[in-house]
C-alpha cells in the first residue's frame, strides 16, 4: 500500500555547512589512510638510512618535479573553476574543470613513462633484480610503488569526481548558488595534490 | 498473541516505491536499520552455529568432529563474521540507524543516499566473506587477526575475505562520517548537548573512532592483498619489511574496534536503567565525557596485544600503563548504573534483566581485562583460552547481551507489537547461565595453561571443557527461544501504545511503528532533558 501525497517526502533538506564537514571528515580519514604508509616509511628509514639515499638516488628527479608542478598547476584552476562558478561564469567553469582533468591525465601519462622505464631496469616488487640489491633498496621500492600507486589511484577517482561535477554543471544541476559538490570535489582534488607534496620531498628529495 | 492487525503501520506502509525495491532502494534510515538489522541477526545464528561446533570439537581430546584443517577455518570465519558482520555493525548501524535520527529529533540522517551507500557495501563485503568460505584455496584460515607472515602464504581464500573486511571496514567509516555530521547538524531546537541521550552520546563517540581508526585498517588490509599478489615482502623481515609492523598496523585499528563494539552497547544499558528504575542517569556529563574518554585513551593503547611479540620492555610499560588508564572511565560508567538503580523504582522487565546481566558480565570482562593489561601476568595468560574467555565476557557478555536488550527495549517500538514477557525472562535465565559456565570454564581451562587455536589438548584439560561444551548447550537453547519469541511477537504480538516503557526520550512520542518523516509536518522542540520522567506515563499495553 503506498499513500501518495499524504506525506511531505518531496520536502528538500538542503544543509551545505553539513555536506562540507561530512568531506571533511572524510578527508580526515583519506589522511589517516596514507598515514599507514608513512608509518612503514619512517620505521624503513630509521632502519636502513643509507640504503635509503642510495635508493632514492636511483629515482629520476625530473619527472617527478615535473609532476609536483602539472599538479599544482591543477591545484589551481580547480580553485579558479570555484571562483568562475560563484561569478555564474559556466563556460569558464567548464573549461577550467576540463584543464584540471587534462593535467590529471598528464599527470599518470608521465608516472606511465616514469614507472615504465625504472620497470625496464628491472625495479618492481617482487622482482629478482631488486631482491639482489639487499633489503634496505628493496624497502625502499616496495614502499615507492604502493604508496605512489595508492596516490596515483587517487588521481584516477579524483578526475572521474571532477569529470562528474563538469557534466552535472553543463546539465544545470550544480549552479551558481548550488556548488557544494564543485567544492567538495576540489577539496578532494586538493587533497590528492597535498598527498604529493609530502610525497614527492620524501621520495625524491630529502635523501 | 493475536491475530488482529495493526491499526497503524507507520513507514511500513508509507513508501515512495511498492515492494521490495521500497526496501532496496529506500534512504530512510529506518528501512536501513531494520535491513541492517535483519542480515546482523542473519550473520549471529550462522556463527552462532559455528562456535558450537567448534565448542562440540572441544568437548573431548582428539579429532571428535572435525580435524585440525576444519578447526582452523572454522574458528577464522567465526571470528570474521562475529567481528566484522556482527559486532562492529550490531548496534551503531542497526540500532544507531533506528533510534538515532529520531533520539535528536531529526527526520533522517545527514547523507541519506550515503547511508543506503553504506548498507551496499556492508551486503558486498558479507556476500565475500562468504563465498570466501566455500570458493577455491578453502576457508580462510589465519584467524580473524590477519597475521602476516602466515597470511601472506597460505594457500586458502584469504585475498576475498580480506577484501571483504576492507567493504566492512568502508561501510563502517561512512556510517561514523554520518552519525557525526548528522548529531552535529540535525539536532532539533531545544536540543543541546546536555539532553542528549546517552546514546547518542556514545554513537558520536563510537563514530569518532569508525572515522579515526578504520582507514588504518583500510590500508593494512590492502597491503596484505598487495603483499599476496606482487610477493613483494612488505613484512618480510628478509627483505627489508618487517612483521611486527604489520601487528602495529592492525591493532591500530583493531584495538580502537573493540571500543566501537562495546561504546553503543554501554549507550543502551544507560537508556534502559534510567527508565526501569523510573529515575534520571546519576553523573549525566560524568558518563558523556567517560564515553569520549574511552574513545579517547582506547585509541592509544594497541600494543598490549603484542607483550609477547619482541617488543621492548619500555614500550610494554607504557602501554601497560595506558591500558589501566582505560579502566578509570569504564568503572566511572558502571559505578554510575548503579548508582542510577540506588533507591530507583526497579522494574525488571526483560531488557533490564538484559542490562544487569550486562553490567555483571561486564565487570568480570573488565577485570579480566586488567589481568591481561599488566605485563607480568599477561606473559602468563597469552595465547592462552582465558584470552577467548575474556574477550567474549566483554564482547559477547557485554556488546552481546547490550544487543538483547536493545531488541527487547526498542523491537516493540519499531514493530508495534510486544512478545511474550514470561518467555523472555526464561530465555533470558537459560542465556545468562549458559553464558556464564561456558565462558568461565574457558578461562579456567585457560589459567591452568589450555593455549587457544588448537582443536586437540591434554587429557587434564579434559573436565572443564566439558563444562564448557555443556554451557554453550543451554547458552544456544536460550538464544533459539529468545529469537523465536522475538520473531512470535513481531508476528503475532500485542499492539502496543507509543510508550510502553514510560520512557522520556523523543522516540516514545511518536507512534509505534514511527511514520514515514518521524515527526509528521512540524519539527519537534525540545523542552525537557532525556531523563526527565515528570509526568510521563507508561501505555498499558
Amino acid at each position: 500500500m503506498i499513500i501518495k501525497g499524504l506525506l511531505p517526502m518531496s520536502i528538500e533538506h538542503r544543509d551545505d555547512t553539513g555536506a562540507r564537514f561530512g568531506m571533511w571528515l572524510f578527508l580526515y580519514t583519506e589522511v589517516i589512510l596514507f598515514s599507514g604508509l608513512f608509518i612503514l616509511y619512517s620505521v624503513g628509514l630509521a632502519k636502513f638510512p643509507q640504503q635509503f639515499a642510495e635508493a632514492s638516488h636511483k629515482l629520476n628527479i625530473y619527472f617527478g618535479t615535473i609532476n609536483t608542478l602539472v599538479l599544482l598547476t591543477s591545484s589551481l584552476t580547480i580553485a579558479l573553476a570555484i571562483t568562475a562558478i560563484q561569478k555564474n561564469k559556466i563556460k569558464l567553469t567548464l573549461n577550467l574543470c576540463f584543464v584540471t582533468i587534462f593535467l590529471a591525465i598528464v599527470f599518470l601519462i608521465n608516472k606511465y613513462f616514469e614507472w615504465s622505464a625504472e620497470i625496464g631496469h628491472g625495479i618492481y616488487p617482487g622482482s629478482e633484480h631488486l631482491a639482489e640489491m639487499g633489503p634496505g633498496i628493496t624497502a625502499f621500492f616496495n614502499l615507492y610503488y604502493f604508496t605512489a600507486g595508492l596516490h596515483g589511484f587517487h588521481i584516477l577517482i579524483g578526475g572521474t569526481l571532477i569529470a562528474v561535477v563538469a557534466t552535472l554543471i553543463a546539465k544545470g544541476k550544480v549552479t551558481s548558488d548550488r556548488y557544494t559538490l564543485l567544492e567538495n570535489s576540489a577539496l578532494y582534488w586538493h587533497l590528492v595534490d597535498l598527498v604529493w607534496i609530502f610525497l614527492f620531498p620524501l621520495y625524491y628529495l630529502i635523501l | 498473541m493475536t491475530n488482529e492487525p495493526l491499526k497503524y503501520t507507520g513507514f511500513y506502509s508509507e513508501s515512495p516505491r511498492p515492494g521490495i525495491l521500497g526496501w532496496l532502494l529506500s534512504t530512510d534510515h529506518k528501512r536501513i536499520g531494520i535491513m541492517y538489522l535483519v542480515c546482523i541477526v542473519t550473520m549471529f545464528l550462522v556463527a552462532m552455529c559455528l562456535g558450537l561446533a567448534l565448542r562440540l570439537e572441544l568437548i573431548a581430546p582428539g579429532p571428535t568432529i572435525m580435524g585440525p584443517q576444519t578447526y582452523n577455518a572454522t574458528f577464522t570465519v567465526h571470528g570474521i563474521i562475529m567481528i566484522f558482520l556482527f559486532i562492529i555493525p550490531s548496534i551503531p548501524a542497526a540500532f544507531g540507524n533506528l533510534v538515532l535520527p529520531i533520539q535528536i529529533g531529526a527526520r533522517d540522517v545527514s547523507f541519506p543516499k550515503l547511508n543506503l551507500l553504506s548498507w551496499y557495501c556492508y551486503i558486498i563485503g558479507g556476500i565475500l566473506a562468504v563465498i570466501s568460505i566455500f570458493a577455491g584455496g578453502g576457508a580462510p584460515d589465519t584467524g580473524w587477526t590477519f597475521y602476516v607472515p602466515f597470511s601472506t602464504q597460505t594457500t586458502t581464500n584469504v585475498n576475498l575475505a580480506v577484501t571483504g573486511a576492507l567493504m566492512l571496514g568502508f561501510s563502517s567509516m561512512l556510517t561514523g562520517i554520518n552519525f557525526v555530521t548528522t548529531i552535529h547538524r540535525l539536532r532539533a531546537e531545544g536540543m543541546g548537548w546536555g539532553r542528549l541521550p546517552m546514546f547518542v552520546w556514545t554513537l558520536y563517540s563510537t563514530a569518532w573512532i569508525q572515522i579515526l581508526a578504520t582507514p588504518m585498517l583500510g590500508i593494512t588490509l590492502i597491503l596484505i592483498v598487495l603483499e599476496r599478489v606482487f610477493g613483494a615482502g612488505l613484512f618480510d623481515a628478509a627483505r627489508g619489511g618487517d612483521p611486527i609492523l604489520y601487528q602495529h598496523l592492525f591493532w591500530i585499528y583493531s584495538h580502537p574496534a573493540v571500543y566501537i563494539m562495546i561504546l553503543p552497547g554501554m549507550g543502551v544499558i544507560s537508556e534502559i536503567i534510567p527508565t526501569f528504575s523510573r529515575k534520571p542517569l546519576f553523573g549525566y556529563w560524568a558518563m558523556a565525557f567517560s564515553s569520549l574518554a574511552i574513545a579517547f585513551a582506547g585509541s592509544l593503547v594497541w600494543a598490549h596485544h603484542m607483550y609477547a611479540s619482541g617488543m621492548s620492555d619500555f614500550a610494554i610499560l607504557v602501554f601497560s600503563f595506558l591500558t589501566f588508564i582505560v579502566a578509570i572511565p569504564s568503572a566511572i560508567k558502571v559505578f554510575n548504573w548503579v548508582s542510577t538503580l540506588y533507591k530507583g523504582s526497579i522494574q525488571l522487565a526483560p531488557p533490564m534483566l538484559h542490562a544487569l546481566a550486562f553490567i555483571f558480565n561486564f565487570a568480570i570482562g573488565g577485570l579480566g581485562g586488567l589481568a591481561l593489561g599488566a605485563a607480568a601476568s599477561d606473559i602468563h595468560l597469552h595465547d592462552t583460552t582465558f584470552v577467548v574467555g575474556h574477550f567474549h565476557y566483554t564482547m559477547f557478555g557485554g556488546t552481546g547481551f547490550a544487543f538483547f536488550a536493545a531488541l527487547h527495549y526498542w523491537l516493540p517500538k519499531f514493530t508495534g507489537r510486544m512478545y511474550n514477557h514470561k518467555i523472555a525472562v526464561i530465555s533470558w535465565g537459560l542465556v545468562f547461565v549458559g553464558f556464564n559456565v561456558t565462558y568461565m570454564a574457558m578461562q579456567a581451562v585457560g589459567v591452568q595453561g589450555m593455549p587457544r587455536r588448537y582443536y586437540d589438548y591434554l587429557p587434564e584439560f579434559m573436565p572443564l571443557n566439558v563444562v564448557s561444551t555443556v554451557g554453550s548447550w543451554v547458552l544456544a537453547i536460550g538464544l533459539v527461544m529468545m529469537f523465536v519469541n522475538l520473531w512470535n511477537g513481531i508476528r503475532r504480538g500485542h499492539p502496543v501504545g507509543k510508550n510502553p516503557w514510560g520512557s522520556a526520550t523523543l522516540e516514545w512520542t511518536i507512534p509505534s511503528p514511527p511514520p514515514m518523516e518521524n515527526f509528521g509536518e512540524e519539527d519537534p522542540i525540545v523542552t525537557k532533558g532525556p531523563y526527565d520522567y515528570k509526568g510521563v506515563v507508561a501505555d498499558e499495553y
